[in-house]
C-alpha cells in the first residue's frame, strides 16, 4: 500500500489552489464561510467561474466537456474547494441529470440539454418525492398520460431544493400501474414554463425558503422529453442515486466544518482558558477527528476501488451515513461550543450589505440555524435508514 | 496512492489463512491455550517453517517483512483465528532487539525467527496502567553489566521467554521519560522469578520479579523511552490488525447465525431492527480497517504523526470492537453466552484487546495531546 499522493496530484493539488485564489472572490468565500444566503447570481457566477475552466463537470466524458477526473482529483478537488470557501457545485444539472442523460439520453438530448447546464442556459430541479412517496419512492403517484406526441402530466412533487430558480425539473412519473410499483415508472424533462406548472415555497425549520412545491395541473409535456424507454425509469433513476458517489461522504465540507470548529474552540473561553483545553470539549472534538480521518481513508479505499472497475452500490450507503452522522456531529459541537452565543439569530444579517455590529462573533449567527438545517443530511438522498437497507440487502444478504 | 496489498503479501495472507483454516479450529486452540505452556510449541514451529515469525522483521534483522502492511496481514489472520502462539511479545521484543542491539545480540533474532528462541517485553509494571515512562524497576552497574530489581507485570509471553527484555529506570524518576534503560535478562538467570497465568481470554501472560537479577545492556543507557514507544507502535499496529481479524470473524458467525436461527416463524435476520444494528457494524469494521491503513502507513513516518495515527486506531478499535463484540452476543442471544459456541471467544479478544497498550480513553486523551 502507498498511502501518498503522486507527483502529478500533488501538481494538481497546486493547480486547483492557484485558481481557487485567483478565481473565487474573497466576498464569496466570506459569505460561505459565514454562512450567510448565497443568491442565485453568487451561485451562477461561480458555476461560470468553473465551466470557464472545464471544472465544471470533471465527471462527465471529454467529449461532452468533462474533465475525466480520477477519484483522487475528485477528492483533492473538493477538499481545497471547501478549505477555500467556495460555494457547492449545484448537483441537479451537474451531477445528477447530465450523467444519466450521457448514459440514457438520445443524441438530440444530449446535444440540447448538456452544453445548456455547463454555460447555465438552464437550471435543473429534481422531481422525485411527493407528498406519499419519500423513502418509498417506488409508490409515487404523479401520472403522465400519452396523448398523441406528448404526455399530461398531473400531480405534485415535493422538496424540490431550489426549485424557485429552476427553468426546468427531471421528473419521475407513473406512466404504468401494471406490475410492480418500481415497472411503471419513466424519466420525464419538464419546462417550468409549461402552463399548469405552479412552485409553492416550503419554508424550512431555519426560517429559509430553499425547497418548493411543485404542482402539475394537465401539464403538457413533448413525448421526444422522455428520457430512455417508457416504463423504465426506476433504472435510470437508481443509476442517478449511486452514480454521483464523490460527495457523498461529505468530506471537504467536514474538515472545513472541523476547522472552523477548532478556530472557535480556541476562541471562546471557558473558566478563563480556550474551549480547546478543557479536557471533555477537547475529547468530544478528537473523537470526530478521528472519526472523518478513517473516513477520509474509507472513501478513498472505495473510490480509487470504483476507478479500477469495482462495484461501488452499497459502499456509497456506507459513506452516506458515516458522513452526515460526522458533518451532524460536527454541527452540534459547533453550536455548543458557542454556548448562549449560539442564541441570538439576525435573518437580515445573513444577507451581504448588512452593516451592522455582530451580536458576538460574526460567525456565530448562522451556527445554530446550520445544525437545524443540517438535520436534512440523516434524512434527504435516501434516509440513513434507507442506505441500512440497502447495506442489508447487498452486504449481509438478508 | 494505491490500497493494494503487494503480491507477496497476498500470498502470505493466504498461505497463512489456508494454513490456520486447516490446522487451527477453535477446539484446538483452547486445548492450546489451557496447556501448561499456553500455547503449542508444535504450532510455533510449523509458523515459523512457514515464515510467519520472520514476516515480523525486516530483512537487517534477518527477516523478509518488518513493515506495516507485513504486521496488518499477519495479526489480522492471527485475530481471525485467535491464535495464542506467543506472536505479540515476540513482535515487541524482537523490534527493540532489532533496533537497538549489537550485531551480536542481533544475532539471537536468527533463532527467534527460526522458533527456537522465545523472547518477551517485560514493560508495564503494577503501578503504570498505560503510561510508557512510568518505570520504577531500578538497574545498577553491578560486575559484568547491571542487576535488575523490582516487579514487571502482566508480561505477554512472560512465562514460556527464554529471553527477557526489560526496561529499567537508569536515573531520573519513575515518571520521567529520561532515564530508562533496557537490558536482556535470561529468563533462568538467578534472581529472576515468575509466576505465569492465562489472561480472561485464553493468552499466557506472567508476572515477573527481578531481585538483583543480571541483565546485559540493549541499546544506549538512559535514552530507551523513544525506541520503547515506537515498539508499542508496532505492537498496537499488531492488536490493531488482530482486532480487525476477530472482529471480522465475529461479524460473520453473526450473519450467518442471522441467516439460520429462527423465531416467530421467519429467520432473524428479516427483522430490520437487527438489520440496521449489523449495517453499522459493517460500516464501523470499514472504518476501522481505514484507521489501520493510516496507521501501519505511518509507522516509519515522524513521531509525531506516527503516534497521532497509532493513537486514532486504538481508540477506534476500541469503540468499534465493543460495538461488534456485544453486537455479536447479543444477537446470538443464549448461545452467544455459551463456552461452546466460538462468536464469545471472538468478543473476548475484541474486548480484552482494549486493555493492550491503552484502551479507548488513553488514546483519546493522547491524540488531543498531539493535536
Amino acid at each position: 500500500m502507498d498511502l501518498e499522493f503522486t507527483a502529478a496530484e500533488q501538481e494538481f493539488r497546486q493547480e486547483v489552489r492557484a485558481f481557487l485564489a485567483d478565481k473565487l472572490p474573497p466576498r464569496l468565500a466570506d459569505k460561505v464561510k459565514l454562512g450567510k444566503r448565497l443568491t442565485k447570481e453568487d451561485m451562477e457566477g461561480w458555476h461560470a467561474a468553473l465551466n470557464a475552466r472545464g471544472w465544471l463537470a470533471p465527471n462527465w466524458p471529454r467529449e461532452w466537456g468533462g474533465a475525466k477526473w480520477t477519484a483522487i482529483q475528485n477528492h483533492i478537488f473538493d477538499e481545497e474547494a471547501w478549505a477555500a470557501g467556495a460555494p457547492r457545485v449545484i448537483p441537479f444539472g451537474i451531477n445528477m441529470l447530465g450523467p444519466v442523460l450521457i448514459k440514457f439520453g438520445s443524441q438530440a438530448q444530449k446535444e440540447h440539454f448538456l452544453p445548456r447546464i455547463l454555460d447555465g442556459a438552464d437550471w435543473w430541479c429534481q422531481g422525485y418525492s411527493e407528498p406519499g412517496a419519500g423513502s418509498d419512492l417506488a409508490s409515487l403517484k404523479t401520472r403522465a398520460e400519452r396523448q398523441g406526441d406528448h404526455y399530461i402530466v398531473n400531480g405534485q412533487k415535493t422538496w424540490t431544493t431550489l426549485g424557485h430558480y429552476a427553468d426546468w425539473i427531471f421528473c419521475l412519473v407513473r406512466t404504468s400501474s401494471e406490475g410492480k410499483p418500481q415497472e411503471g415508472i419513466s424519466f420525464l424533462l419538464i419546462d417550468m414554463k409549461s402552463p399548469g406548472v405552479t412552485v409553492r415555497p416550503i419554508i424550512l425549520l431555519d426560517g429559509e425558503h430553499e425547497v418548493n412545491e411543485i404542482f402539475f395541473d394537465n401539464v403538457k409535456v413533448p413525448a421526444a422529453n422522455l428520457v430512455g424507454k417508457e416504463n423504465e425509469g426506476w433504472t435510470y433513476a437508481k443509476y442517478l442515486l449511486t452514480h454521483e458517489r464523490t460527495g457523498t461522504a461529505n468530506i471537504g465540507n467536514s474538515a472545513a466544518a472541523l476547522a472552523q470548529l477548532r478556530r472557535i474552540a480556541h476562541d471562546v473561553t471557558k473558566g478563563g482558558r480556550p474551549l480547546a483545553k478543557d479536557p471533555y470539549f477537547a475529547a468530544r472534538m478528537a473523537q470526530v477527528e478521528i472519526d472523518l480521518e478513517a473516513l477520509k481513508t474509507t472513501n478513498l479505499r472505495i473510490l480509487v476501488g470504483a476507478d479500477s472497475g469495482a462495484a461501488p452500490g452499497p459502499e456509497s450507503s456506507m459513506l452516506k451515513i458515516k458522513g452526515t452522522v460526522i458533518r451532524q456531529e460536527i454541527n452540534d459541537l459547533s453550536r455548543r461550543a458557542l454556548g448562549p452565543l449560539a442564541l441570538p439569530f439576525i435573518s437580515e444579517a445573513m444577507d451581504e450589505g448588512y452593516n451592522e455590529a455582530p451580536v458576538g462573533p460574526e460567525y456565530a449567527n448562522a451556527l445554530a440555524s446550520d445544525y437545524f438545517n443540517n438535520r436534512k443530511l440523516s434524512i434527504f438522498a435516501g434516509s440513513n435508514e434507507i442506505q441500512r437497507g440497502i447495506i442489508s440487502k447487498t452486504k449481509l444478504g438478508l | 496512492m494505491d490500497f493494494a496489498l503487494s503480491d507477496d503479501r497476498r500470498m502470505l495472507a493466504e498461505t497463512l489463512d489456508r494454513f490456520l483454516k486447516d490446522n487451527y479450529p477453535l477446539d484446538k486452540r483452547h486445548a492450546f491455550a489451557r496447556s501448561d505452556e499456553g500455547f503449542s510449541r508444535d504450532m510455533w514451529g510449523e509458523f515459523a517453517e512457514l515464515g510467519v515469525i520472520g514476516a515480523l522483521f525486516g530483512e537487517d534483522a534477518g527477516g523478509f517483512g518488518g513493515e506495516g502492511d507485513d504486521l496488518m496481514v499477519v495479526f489480522e489472520a492471527l485475530g481471525r483465528a485467535l491464535v495464542v502462539e506467543p506472536f505479540l511479545p515476540t513482535l515487541l521484543a524482537g523490534s527493540l532487539i532489532a533496533d537497538l542491539g549489537l550485531d551480536d545480540q542481533k544475532a539471537m533474532l536468527e533463532s527467534v525467527i527460526a522458533g527456537n528462541t522465545l523472547l518477551a517485553f517485560a514493560h508495564g509494571e503494577p503501578q503504570s496502567r498505560y503510561e510508557l515512562e512510568h518505570v520504577a524497576v531500578r538497574a545498577v552497574e553491578a560486575e559484568g553489566g547491571f542487576a535488575i530489581t523490582g516487579h514487571k507485570s502482566v508480561v505477554l509471553g512472560g512465562g514460556t521467554a527464554d529471553k527477557l527484555v526489560v526496561s529499567a529506570r537508569t536515573g531520573g524518576a519513575s515518571g520521567d521519560k529520561d532515564g530508562i534503560s533496557l537490558f536482556i535478562v535470561d529468563a533462568k538467570a538467578h534472581g529472576v522469578s515468575i509466576r505465569s497465568y492465562g489472561t480472561v481470554d485464553g493468552y499466557p501472560a506472567a508476572e515477573i520479579s527481578l531481585n538483583g537479577a543480571r541483565g546485559e545492556l540493549l541499546g544506549a543507557p538512559d535514552i530507551a523511552f523513544p525506541a520503547i514507544e515506537k515498539a508499542f507502535a508496532r505492537g498496537i499496529v499488531a492488536v490493531t490488525a488482530e482486532c480487525l481479524g476477530a472482529m471480522e470473524r465475529a461479524k460473520d458467525l453473526t450473519i450467518e447465525y442471522m441467516h439460520t436461527r429462527k423465531q416467530f416463524g421467519v429467520i432473524i435476520g428479516k427483522f430490520q431492527a437487527l438489520q440496521h444494528r449489523m449495517a453499522d457494524v459493517l460500516i464501523e469494521i470499514e472504518q476501522l480497517r481505514s484507521s489501520l491503513i493510516n496507521a501501519a502507513g505511518h509507522l516509519t513516518a515522524e513521531r509525531h504523526l506516527r503516534e497521532k495515527m497509532v493513537s486514532a486506531a486504538k481508540n477506534l478499535a476500541s469503540r468499534a470492537g465493543r460495538q461488534t463484540a456485544e453486537e455479536a452476543i447479543q444477537i446470538h442471544g443464549g448461545m452467544g453466552m455459551t463456552w461452546e459456541y466460538p462468536v464469545g471467544h471472538y468478543a473476548k479478544r475484541i474486548i480484552m484487546i482494549d486493555h493492550l497498550f491503552g484502551d479507548a480513553d488513553h488514546h483519546l486523551e493522547r491524540f488531543v495531546e498531539l493535536s
